[in-house]
């Protein structure tokens, strides 16, 4: 299956995304003006992903910044997580944010009350 | 002619860091948000507060800069696809200013839009946000409407907001975001 590797740049975050290993990442920054046009190749391949997916995916989300156009955007994708999920796929999603960043986390729990899959608040140092 | 000294002046009083006058392109906003984030860096500002204000920096440009793709859409007049845009800090408090042209008809609709999220308290907002992020519709460029209510959520503080009648087809709108050391 295609695997999807994007590399981050002062708006983009870096994404990887290995369908063999079922593993996804996403980290940095996301705050494109136009989000939509960024994350429709990782919504795609999640949609392929599902057909067949791994029976453990896990996902881990990094994210310094993020804007309220990616927030739509990275709902999307959670709810394509949360369809693989419910197919038979272990679904774990790693939410990390700063010690500190409330904002972050609170972020983090807004889509945890949203989205039915385990999530994991992950403090960094 | 304008008076440089007293804009200076009146600029200096203000504390503004960043001021800015024009049309507001992507690479605009890029340009305006590595130079505030090494600013901010510059004045060693502890890395939570670093966070809230580029964050509301980045909401309220983007809102200008949707609004503007909005504008020339529906209109040649080239005047009115400025903008203005500022950011100071007084007494430890940072100050970000917008102000924008918008059509008369539209004005009744934001200023609704705004009252409404002023009168939420810290728990409706964060229930509003998620409610709009889960069904709030999203528009081709992305935004969903949820640029307004991530600021009052960050800035734990209302929407300070004014429509001043131009003419017949305009006003301008500003909005005075004020981001509190703690």
């Amino acid at each position: 299956m295609e695997k999807i590797a994007i590399e981050g740049s002062p708006k983009t975050p870096t994404i990887n995304f290995d369908t063999d290993k079922g593993f996804l990442e996403i980290k940095g920054r996301s705050i494109p003006e136009n989000s939509i046009e960024f994350y429709k190749p990782l919504v795609d391949s999640l949609e392929k992903y599902a057909g067949k997916p791994q029976s453990v995916t896990n996902v881990n989300i990094q994210l310094e910044y993020f804007n309220t156009s990616s927030s739509k955007c990275i709902l999307d994708v959670f709810k394509k997580l949360e369809a693989i999920h419910k197919g038979g796929s272990a679904v774990t999603i790693n939410w990390h944010y700063e010690e500190d960043d409330e904002d972050m986390l609170e972020a983090g729990e807004d889509y945890q009350a949203i989205i039915n899959v385990p999530f994991k608040m992950i403090q960094m140092e | 002619m304008l008076d440089i000294y007293d804009f200076y002046n009146r600029m200096e009083r203000n504390n503004i860091m960043l001021s800015f006058k024009g049309d507001i392109t992507s690479e605009l906003l890029t340009s305006i948000l590595q130079i505030m984030e090494s600013k901010l860096d510059n004045m060693q500002e502890e890395p939570k507060i670093k966070k809230k204000v580029y964050n509301v920096l980045v909401e309220s440009l983007q809102n200008l800069y949707h609004h503007m793709d909005e504008q020339q859409a529906t209109d040649n007049n080239n005047h009115i696809r400025a903008a203005i845009f500022m950011i100071g800090k007084v007494d430890g408090q940072y100050n970000i200013i917008t102000g924008n042209y918008i059509q008369n008809p539209n004005v009744s609709g934001l200023k609704t839009k705004l009252d409404h999220i002023n009168t939420l308290s810290k728990e409706e907002l964060k229930d509003y946000y998620k409610q709009v992020l889960d069904n709030g519709m999203m528009s081709e460029k992305g935004g969903g409407g949820l640029g307004m209510i991530d600021i009052a959520r960050k800035t734990g503080q209302k929407l300070n907001y004014n429509f001043m009648p131009v003419d017949d087809m305009l006003s301008f709108f500003t909005l005075n975001i004020k981001i509190a050391q703690s």
